[in-house]
């Protein structure tokens, strides 16, 4: 832990990774208290202040029916946030299970397991949400559904290959040669040791999520309006530049900086936790 | 070289399999929507005996396996069914679109590898010093973001602040271009027309920038992480010892080998810009498979949603076998063993 510290503050750039998360947690859970105009998450109209730029009392601006963007990021946070936390965790524990059981078990089973996992890496990772998306009515929960199902083979695929390369390590064999069951050795002996891969994967994951979660939206086949979700937003936008910029740029920008904050943190775990890229 | 192809016949083996789990896969998921797919595609105003017609030419009465069959069969026929939306086959649609997304992942691919392995060469030769830091940070900067948002950013700034580049589309309307190939660099070419060659450049230059800017980042962090781990071995320290200049060390000694393992990356970025084009394409009006895939998707066509995503998919498979090959051709081991297996 104290040389985690030590790691952590010698790599400044991980450190500002780990206060940007921080941050946009915070104003996530605490949305409801941080933002200027806490009602503007539905919908609210206000054509008194509709399309405004950024001003002392929208620091941010206003959308079309004026509605406060610095509020609706906060808010939208919430629900990257949330969809990434959901997200994976379901698509870790099912990944790792199977991608344990492919690369330890082997055989006839492994090779099924892993075909499987194929089939669905062969198909783009949005495309397939895209797709599932397309037959599934638009809502939060259906977005979640669609993102999970293209994001545990990659779970898969990652323990998979640290199992086969530990099946044949000293440890493993000791514990076939005591008689140690299957299941034993796939998840109390060889799990551990792909933990830390694990963890680095899914820290970087949350910002990928929060990428493809929002491009969901951003085509129309993630959350619906009135609920504000970053994509929508830029979506919504776009229509209106060069004039109205502030429509795009800040929700556009809030996704970069909260998908960074995620980048910088998991580049200093994988050196912290000394693992490969 | 015959390990080589002895390769490629095993990858094309595998492909195949494997795309016989795509085709169940995207069956499976059209067959989870909810309500009938007849009624929803000739809407609330459809008689009961039009439903019925369109539900026993669809196959809808059958049981499963016997529908996914049907799709098989019309398959190997090269007979994707027709799109309720458009009502043409869908093949014809998908013809009709993907050229102009084939031609600007291509574009972003190229961009891709020709910015992004040589930054990351540069970072890996000045490793630990300012420009390796600067080229880790602005390629994390550049994987944080999708590619709608690059796009917007790069449209708001080159083409409404500074106008340099034109700010949607593909080709000015003024040029009359026979269509041949569909790739319009190609087309223009064709014809001969050297003023709608350059315009059609210049109309894929930023829609093919924002596309690439995560896959340079990739790219870059990726070729570095791998030549650092070249440049701890033996033989470099040799090289070094021997005099060599830095610059001929960096590009000929420890590129190459590291190389190899960042292909097949590259290659997986590269097939992921057929999803993320979809992103580019909306923001930029470029008239692709994007405009197609989310208007079926919002209408529900099942016919034309199933047809994409299998165009797809076999469009990502072509791409890892093509990187799988250029690997058997620049890795000696595999050129010249006698087993082949990769």
């Amino acid at each position: 832990m104290i040389r985690a510290m030590r790691i952590l503050a010698s790599n400044p750039l991980s450190l500002v990774g780990l206060l940007l998360v921080l941050l946009i947690t915070f104003a996530a859970i605490f949305a409801p208290w941080l933002a200027p105009f806490p009602t503007h998450n539905g919908a609210v109209i206000d054509f008194a202040f509709a399309n405004k730029g950024p001003s002392a009392r929208n620091w941010m601006g206003t959308d079309l029916v004026g509605r406060d963007i610095f509020s609706r990021i906060l808010y939208a946070y919430q629900i990257s946030l949330m969809l990434g936390i959901v997200v994976l965790a379901i698509a870790t524990p099912v990944g790792t299970a199977i991608g344990l059981i492919a690369g330890y078990v082997g055989g006839w089973t492994g090779s099924i397991l892993m075909r499987i996992v194929d089939v669905f890496l062969s198909i783009p990772p949005l495309v397939l949400a895209i797709a599932m998306m397309g037959v599934l009515e638009p809502t939060l929960t259906n977005a979640m559904l669609a993102v999970t199902v293209m994001w545990w083979p990659w779970y898969a695929r990652l323990v998979y290959s640290i199992a086969r390369s530990e099946r044949e390590e000293g440890y493993v064999l000791a514990a076939e040669v005591i008689g140690a069951g299957t299941m034993h050795i796939a998840f109390r002996e060889i799990l551990p040791n792909c933990l830390p891969a694990i963890i680095t994967k899914m820290t970087l994951d949350m910002g990928f999520v929060i990428i493809i979660a929002s491009s969901l939206s951003f085509l129309g086949l993630g959350v619906q309006p009135p609920t504000a979700d970053l994509g929508s937003m830029v979506a919504e936008g776009a229509r209106y530049l060069p004039d109205s910029w502030w429509l795009t740029v800040f929700p556009g920008l809030a996704i970069l900086v909260a998908v960074f904050g995620f980048n910088l943190l998991g580049d200093g775990l994988r050196d912290i936790l000394g693992v490969d890229e | 070289m015959s390990a080589v192809i002895r390769l490629l016949l095993r990858r094309l083996g595998i492909s195949v399999i494997v795309l016989i789990g795509v085709s169940m896969l995207i069956f499976a998921i059209a067959r989870v929507i909810p309500g009938d797919p007849a009624r929803i595609a000739l809407g609330p105003n459809a008689k009961a005996e039009q439903i019925a017609s369109l539900r026993a030419q669809m196959h809808l009465d059958e049981s499963l396996p016997v529908q996914y069959g049907h799709f098989l069969a019309d398959l190997s026929r090269g007979d994707l069914g027709i799109s309720l939306y458009t009502n043409r086959p869908v093949t014809k649609d998908i013809a009709q679109f993907l050229p102009a997304t084939l031609e600007l992942v291509f574009c972003a691919g190229i961009i891709m590898i020709m910015l992004g392995l040589p930054l990351g060469i540069l970072a890996a030769r000045y490793r630990g010093r300012w420009p390796d830091h600067l080229i880790r940070v602005l390629s994390l900067v550049t994987v944080s973001a999708p590619g709608f948002v690059w796009a917007v950013i790069l449209m708001l700034l080159f083409a409404f602040y500074l106008p340099l580049f034109p700010i949607a589309g593909r080709l000015n309307d003024s040029f009359d271009i026979a269509r041949v190939t569909g790739f319009l660099t190609i087309d223009t070419l064709l014809a001969g027309d050297f003023a709608a060659f350059t315009d059609a450049l210049h109309h894929l230059v930023l829609p093919a920038i924002a596309l690439s800017l995560s896959g340079i980042g990739q790219a870059a962090r990726l070729t570095r992480a791998n030549m650092v781990e070249t440049y701890n071995k033996p033989y470099i320290e040799m090289a070094q010892a021997y005099g060599f200049f830095p610059s001929r060390i960096a590009r000929i000694y420890a590129f190459k080998p590291s190389l190899i393992p960042s292909l097949t990356i590259i290659g997986l970025d590269f097939a992921a810009m057929l999803g993320n084009a979809f992103l580019v394409e909306a923001v930029f009006a470029w008239p692709g498979l994007s405009r197609y895939g989310v208007a079926v998707i919002l209408r529900k066509d099942l016919n034309a949603i199933m047809g994409t995503v299998l165009i797809i998919a076999i469009t990502f498979l072509i791409v890892n076998i093509i990187v799988d090959l250029l690997i058997a051709f620049l890795n000696p081991r595999i050129r010249h063993s006698a087993r082949g297996s990769a």
